[in-house]
């Protein structure tokens, strides 16, 4: 347990790298594992800083960046087993590196050549969902649906502080305890939705909403690793042995603007990330793992290196993503034929064919 | 044949789908002890078990986005709204994720959902139970809307929206549901499309296009009518067959649509555009709409007002002769 805004959150490792108890939770990692977490993080924080750049260079719509929340994405993503299906938000690019999502594909609809990107059946993780809290719902009847197969799989639905205010997310609440599905739901206060500030609107703790529901809630420290970890694999066990739903409040900081569109500074003082950027998730685990001896400056390095490498990748994979031809928008809007669309199909396909020029740009 | 009313052969073709299929589950509120406020879904969660009949909490949205869940593992749900104006709350899920889940995951995720709703009024009901909120679903692209006319079409039509691998908006014509027709039970569903229009009387003079609760009623207007009169029921509103319509209008030169859902931008405006652009120089008249009026669905006690009815259809045949 922790003193100040985190309250009563569970915390397995303090701001300052040191390994704490807690009387409900623990975790024990191997050091391979320990050193797995710290590069996740690492690359995921430099695939974010890499598409940030990207968007603002042009080669990008739009990014919603998960700076500062690496720690509650990733280890609730590697709290996963490969069986269980993950539903993440826009933001969750730490829980699709952690579901093996390519980056390239997470990139492809931030940069406006597909409106998915990666196959959700073989990666078990759904694609990202835009409209807040409709995917707490999919997760449900995924989970309902695990539990009609006698399967014993669990099903993680991600969400954030703002989602919470949403009706569906609230259904999703009510059809999980109903059924008694195997969710998570693994909700991300990182303290703002948008310009709106959870406490300052609402100072009612979020994870104290699922005792109301019927199921239990539990807060814990977002931007520790460990705790995360440890929280959502006993949520998650919960869930496949037939215990229901659990919601985990985890709690964490937006050290980012909402997105790319979006600007801060009208809505939110500096000295709130200083306090947030002392309790950073990567520099605490790496601060545990030198202390500990289970890394060192070479290891370091060497993830520093690689993390170098996929910055090229992604650069170099988004600017030669191939534009897909303008008749690709006729696929898959209906699984079984429809001669309406192929007859529009047929007529644009004609209609821009007739220009002989090409339009220089 | 049987004869047999509309809600009871929506069940028999519900029971045929499930028979069918194991992945067909129905979900819904009071679907499964009480068989629904129409009782369409009497005696199925006896016979399939709870598991496969599910009584749903009382949330539209709720309804429709676990059911989305479901299907994208391989379950194909049937959902039943309760009444039309109840289905605005699962909005947001029909048109962001039951529509588009197939394109945004580049054809990896089929959604095989039936959203069946009763719709339409003439049943003397409070408001919000009498609507005709179709032209929603069919401005949709990725939705298909089907909506059958009589207990045949019903019966075959329902076993063919479940099997369909796209969704599909099933409306339901609640003032027909007592309607008795012949129904054969043995008929094949798959032995034809239902995404076709159906001619369901020649005629020469005149062709009426309707669906639904109006098919009836412009039958019975074309039975009394001093011309003849060629009935169509468009039955898959999306798609929509307009080719039936066209190759009707090139013979008898005018066309009435008629509908209870109000005029501005309904099915009536979509199917005069359609035929305007097909088959121009066959018209004689006008494309006219026979429909309701372009206000909320009134009072009860105002509803015959508002409702096309045999006069009205008449008038309308009267009026595109006349132009």
């Amino acid at each position: 347990m922790v003193d100040g805004m985190l309250g009563s959150a569970v915390q397995l490792l303090t701001p300052e790298g040191e390994r704490v108890a807690d009387e409900d939770y623990d975790i024990s990692l191997s050091n391979a594992e320990l050193k797995g977490l710290y590069r996740d993080m690492v690359l995921v924080r430099r695939l974010d800083s890499e598409a940030t750049a990207l968007q603002r260079q042009g080669e990008l719509g739009l990014w919603a960046s998960s700076l500062g929340q690496e720690a509650a994405q990733v280890g609730s993503g590697r709290s996963l087993l490969p069986g269980d299906y993950a539903f993440p938000t826009y933001r969750d690019h730490g829980v699709t590196w952690s579901r093996g999502v390519p980056p390239l594909e997470v990139l492809a609809m931030f940069r406006g050549v597909s409106t998915g990107g990666w196959d959700p059946i073989a990666l078990r993780c759904a694609i990202y969902t835009i409209v807040i809290g409709n995917q707490a719902l999919h997760a449900v009847g995924y989970g309902m649906g695990a539990q009609l197969d006698g399967s014993s799989e669990a099903v993680i639905g991600y969400f954030g502080d703002g989602a919470t205010d949403e009706g569906d997310v609230n259904e999703a609440f009510v059809f999980a305890a109903d059924f008694n599905a195997p969710v998570v739901f693994f909700c991300q206060n990182n303290q703002w939705a948008i310009s709106s500030p959870r406490e300052r609107k609402n100072p009612a703790p979020l994870y104290e909403r699922a005792a109301g529901f019927g199921f239990p809630g539990v807060r814990v420290d977002g931007n520790d690793i460990l705790a995360v970890m440890a929280v959502t694999r006993a949520a998650l066990e919960r869930a496949r042995s037939g215990g229901g739903p659990t919601l985990v409040e985890a709690y964490t900081y937006r050290m980012a603007a909402h997105t790319t569109s979006d600007d801060p500074t009208r809505y939110r003082h500096a000295e709130e990330l200083e306090i947030w950027r002392l309790r950073d998730p990567i520099e605490r685990l790496k601060v545990f793992l030198a202390r500990q001896g289970i890394a060192d400056r070479g290891y370091f390095d060497q993830i520093d290196r690689e993390a170098a490498d996929l910055a090229v990748m992604i650069r170099d994979g988004v600017r030669s993503m191939p534009e897909p031809p303008a008749e690709t928008m006729f696929d898959h809007v209906y699984a079984e034929p429809h001669e309406q669309l192929e007859r529009q199909r047929r007529w644009l396909v004609d209609y821009e064919s007739s220009f002989t020029h090409e339009v220089s740009s | 044949m049987t004869t047999m009313t509309m809600a009871k052969a929506l069940n028999a073709g519900l029971r045929r789908a499930m028979e069918r299929e194991r992945r067909v589950v129905l979900f819904g509120e009071d679907i499964g002890r009480l068989g629904g406020v129409f009782r369409v879904t009497d005696g199925l969660q006896k016979d399939f078990g709870e598991h496969r009949v599910i009584d749903a909490p009382l949330a539209e949205s709720g309804i429709v986005g676990t059911s989305v869940g479901m299907a994208m593992r391989g379950f194909r749900p049937v959902v039943e709204i309760q009444f039309d104006g109840f289905v605005y709350p699962a909005f947001d899920q029909i048109v962001s994720q039951v529509a588009k889940t197939l394109r945004r995951t580049d054809g990896a995720v089929r959604m095989p959902l039936v959203i069946r709703i009763p719709y339409g009024g003439g049943i003397g009901a409070v408001e919000h139970h009498s609507e005709s909120p179709e032209a929603y679903f069919v401005h949709t692209a990725g939705l298909r809307v089907l909506t059958p006319s009589d207990p045949q079409a019903a019966y075959l039509t329902i076993q063919q929206a479940i099997a369909s691998d796209d969704p599909v908006i099933y409306l339901e014509p609640k003032r027909r549901y007592w309607d008795k027709g012949e129904v054969d039970l043995d008929a094949d569903p798959f032995a034809l499309s239902p995404w076709h229009a159906r001619v369901l009387r020649p005629g020469d003079d005149v062709t009426v296009a309707c669906y639904g609760p109006m098919v009836r009623t412009c039958l019975e207007a074309a039975e009394a009518a001093d011309c003849s009169v060629e009935v169509i029921d468009l039955q898959s509103l999306s798609p929509l067959d307009i080719d039936v319509v066209a190759a009707s209008v090139r013979r008898t030169g005018h066309l009435v649509v008629v509908h209870e859902a109000s005029s501005t931008a309904g099915l009536g405006a979509e199917v005069a555009a359609r035929v305007s652009e097909e088959c121009f120089y066959s018209l004689e008249a006008p494309v006219l709409r026979v429909t309701g009026y372009d206000v909320p669905y009134p009072a009860s006690r105002l509803e015959e007002h508002f409702l096309p009815d045999l006069d009205r259809v008449l008038d309308g045949v009267d009026r595109v002769r006349a132009f």
